[in-house]
């Protein structure tokens, strides 16, 4: 007994030790939305490419949804675009553009040039979706299953790993879920 | 005399030219002292998402001046405090909280210091308090000098 408290301070040491070195390996913006398990924030804007078209949050319903909030001032949101031109590809997910806080005339040429992904851009010029999402920044990705409800949301930009690793997994569920009705 | 004028004017252009040309500040007009007040605590008290060191007062950030113009409308929009920390704590979880609300998770932020502070307390008193040693229980007995005294003699 006696020796062990003598080797106390050595072990609450090395304990420590642990503790804080793990936390170097954390992704300190790698932070949980408060939105998750909450439906998607309600509004009406236009689309990005028909300034005639309003869309609203009962437009994304009925399919598994991903959001992704892009700008073309996001120089991130430019590496990961051919990964979500091969993502709209998959015939289970709806892929939704969310142009936050950008120029109308820039993303749309942006779209033109490099190949549009998304079903349609919802132009967010102010940012008041993207605030009442919680969006901090560019490129930021919800999920939203078929009920309408935020399932996920990924700061930072999506590839072939992040989508395996963060997505895959998720979607899959999501499919089950939709097909046994719930 | 006509110096010191021509020096004065200069220094008053110099003034000028360099507050016409000062980086763009956010003005806010509020309605009362007390608001502005209110708002000055609050962009204290809330944390800036991206820039996680920063609060909203502190950082340039994009994001950050969007909360502090939101946090402005919802000032004037007449909203109590309490009803804006909601407001962004529904969006931005408790993280834009530099004071976290007390639940179940902090806890151990919120007690643990004070339960250090009390263990630590508690084994200085009990180190301190433990009765010296008797001089007489460290004596040796009858028994043991006997033996001794042997162990002596032997040699």
């Amino acid at each position: 007994m006696g020796k062990l408290i003598r080797f106390l301070p050595l072990i609450l040491v090395i304990a420590l030790g642990v503790v804080l070195y793990r936390g170097l390996s954390l992704n300190p913006q790698d932070m949980p939305s408060a939105l998750v398990g909450k439906p998607m924030p309600e509004f009406s804007l236009q689309t990005l490419n028909n300034n005639e078209r309003i869309v609203t949050q009962a437009d994304l319903l009925g399919d598994i949804v991903l959001v992704n909030v892009w700008a073309t001032w996001c120089p991130t949101c430019k590496y990961e675009h051919p990964y979500l031109v091969d993502i709209a590809k998959n015939p289970q997910v709806k892929l939704y553009g969310l142009n936050y806080k950008d120029e109308r005339d820039g993303a749309q040429k942006w779209l033109k040039y490099y190949e549009d992904p998304y079903v349609f851009s919802i132009f967010d010029e102010e940012g008041t979706l993207g605030l009442n999402l919680g969006v901090y920044g560019a490129p930021e990705t919800f999920v939203i299953d078929h009920h309408g409800i935020i399932r996920k949301r990924f700061a930072g930009a999506i590839d072939t790993r992040v989508w395996r690793r963060e997505f895959e997994p998720l979607i899959a569920q999501l499919i089950e879920e939709k097909k046994q009705g719930k | 005399m006509r110096l010191i004028s021509i020096f004065l004017l200069a220094v008053a252009i110099i003034v000028g030219v360099n507050q016409a040309s000062a980086s763009p500040v956010e003005t806010f007009e509020f309605r009362d002292e007390v608001t502005k007040i209110r708002f000055q605590a609050l962009s204290k008290e809330l944390r800036c998402p991206k820039c996680q060191n920063q609060n909203l007062a502190d950082s340039n950030s994009p994001i950050a001046q969007d909360l502090r113009k939101e946090l402005y409308e919802l000032l004037q929009q007449g909203k109590a405090d309490s009803e804006i920390v909601d407001f962004m704590v529904n969006r931005y979880g408790e993280f834009v909280l530099y004071r976290p609300r007390v639940s179940g998770l902090t806890y151990i932020l919120w007690f643990g210091p004070a339960v250090l502070i009390l263990l630590g307390i508690i084994v200085v008193i009990v180190v301190v308090r433990r009765k010296p040693v008797d001089k007489k229980t460290l004596a040796l007995s009858v028994e043991q000098q006997d033996k001794l005294k042997k162990l002596l003699n032997d040699k």
